[in-house]
């Protein structure tokens, strides 16, 4: 119970205060190291609390996937120094007081829901579906998403091939003047319009015209 | 307090969507910052979700978090495709010198 604290408290501030650095810090590069650090120590504590599969998907798809993606356009766009950012510029200022009231209160309404909620001390006894031991956690996740939930799961799918077509789509760009092969210019050529037969005179060369 | 039970779990998660939304709000510097506050924001919704499915025993909740994961992802995907176009055609993503509809 002790370590149980310790990992929890050591992981919740490491989450907290990288949290904190992805909006404050100056370079847009360090905030999205702040972010895979966030991700990083949250997936660690899925892995404590006891959903493994979770955690090291977190790991796979947001660090190795979306924080990637992340540092790609920021280091393709160029934007990692910009000056006067944060609470430089006057006539932005007067954002700043309404943002932090704004986010104050929701997070003192949040902490209000969660603090005068008293929950059945019975509802936590019939913890009855994921504490079988001889069962792990991926196998009970499989077991579920793969029947009760197999039509959301193809929908998730499908929903990430539009985002994969809609993200070409929208990317894309044809440039004038690049040479490129064109396959069906190169099938179609036939021996009239490659070959020239000619009568060479002697003393006298052949004009070639190209 | 050392005995960890579920109201730590949703209060780390209320403290990481207060973050995010601060994020939002306060931002100066670019969207891509914002699209980041909101990834948090997801986060902090997904703990949620982990630490009611461990507590009360159901594995809903955990399929939940695997659709949130999909889905956060897609949009992180488009939104970075349209920072993309934008950065191309008027060559900035400052916040405050995006006001074209003049909002």
């Amino acid at each position: 119970m002790i370590a149980h604290a310790i990992f929890f408290y050591t992981f919740s501030i490491i989450a907290v205060v990288s949290a904190i650095m992805v909006t404050a810090s100056k370079n847009t590069v360090h905030s999205v190291f702040f972010l895979i650090l966030d991700f990083i120590s949250i997936s660690c504590l899925f892995i404590m609390i006891g959903a493994e599969f979770l955690g090291m998907i977190m790991l796979i798809v947001y660090v190795g996937a979306v924080a990637v993606l992340f540092l790609f356009v920021v280091m393709m766009l160029n934007v990692a120094q910009q000056k006067n950012q944060w609470f430089a510029g006057q006539q932005s200022s007067r954002h700043i007081p309404v943002g932090l009231i704004i986010s104050t209160l929701i997070f003192f309404e949040i902490i209000i829901v969660i603090g005068g909620w008293k929950y059945k001390p019975e509802i936590f006894d019939i913890n009855n579906s994921i504490s079988q031991a001889s069962i792990s956690n991926t196998h009970s996740l499989g077991q579920v998403l793969y029947t009760d939930y197999i039509h959301v799961f193809q929908i998730s799918g499908m929903i990430l091939l539009v985002a994969m077509v809609g993200a070409i789509v929208l990317t894309f760009r044809q440039r004038s003047g690049v040479k490129r092969q064109s396959y069906i210019k190169q099938i179609s050529r036939e021996r009239a319009e490659g070959v020239e037969v000619l009568e060479v005179q002697s003393n006298k060369g052949v004009k070639l015209d190209d | 307090m050392i005995d960890i039970g579920l109201g730590h779990y949703l209060t780390l998660g209320a403290v990481i969507f207060s973050i995010g939304v601060i994020g939002i709000f306060l931002n100066r510097k670019n969207i891509i910052v914002i699209l980041m506050s909101i990834e948090l924001i997801l986060l902090a919704v997904n703990i949620n979700l982990v630490a009611f499915s461990i507590y009360l025993g159901d594995l809903a909740g955990q399929v939940f978090t695997l659709f949130i994961l999909t889905v956060a992802a897609a949009e992180a995907a488009i939104g970075l495709a349209i920072i993309v176009v934008y950065f191309r055609n008027s060559g900035t993503i400052r916040v405050e010198e995006i006001d074209k509809l003049k909002g």
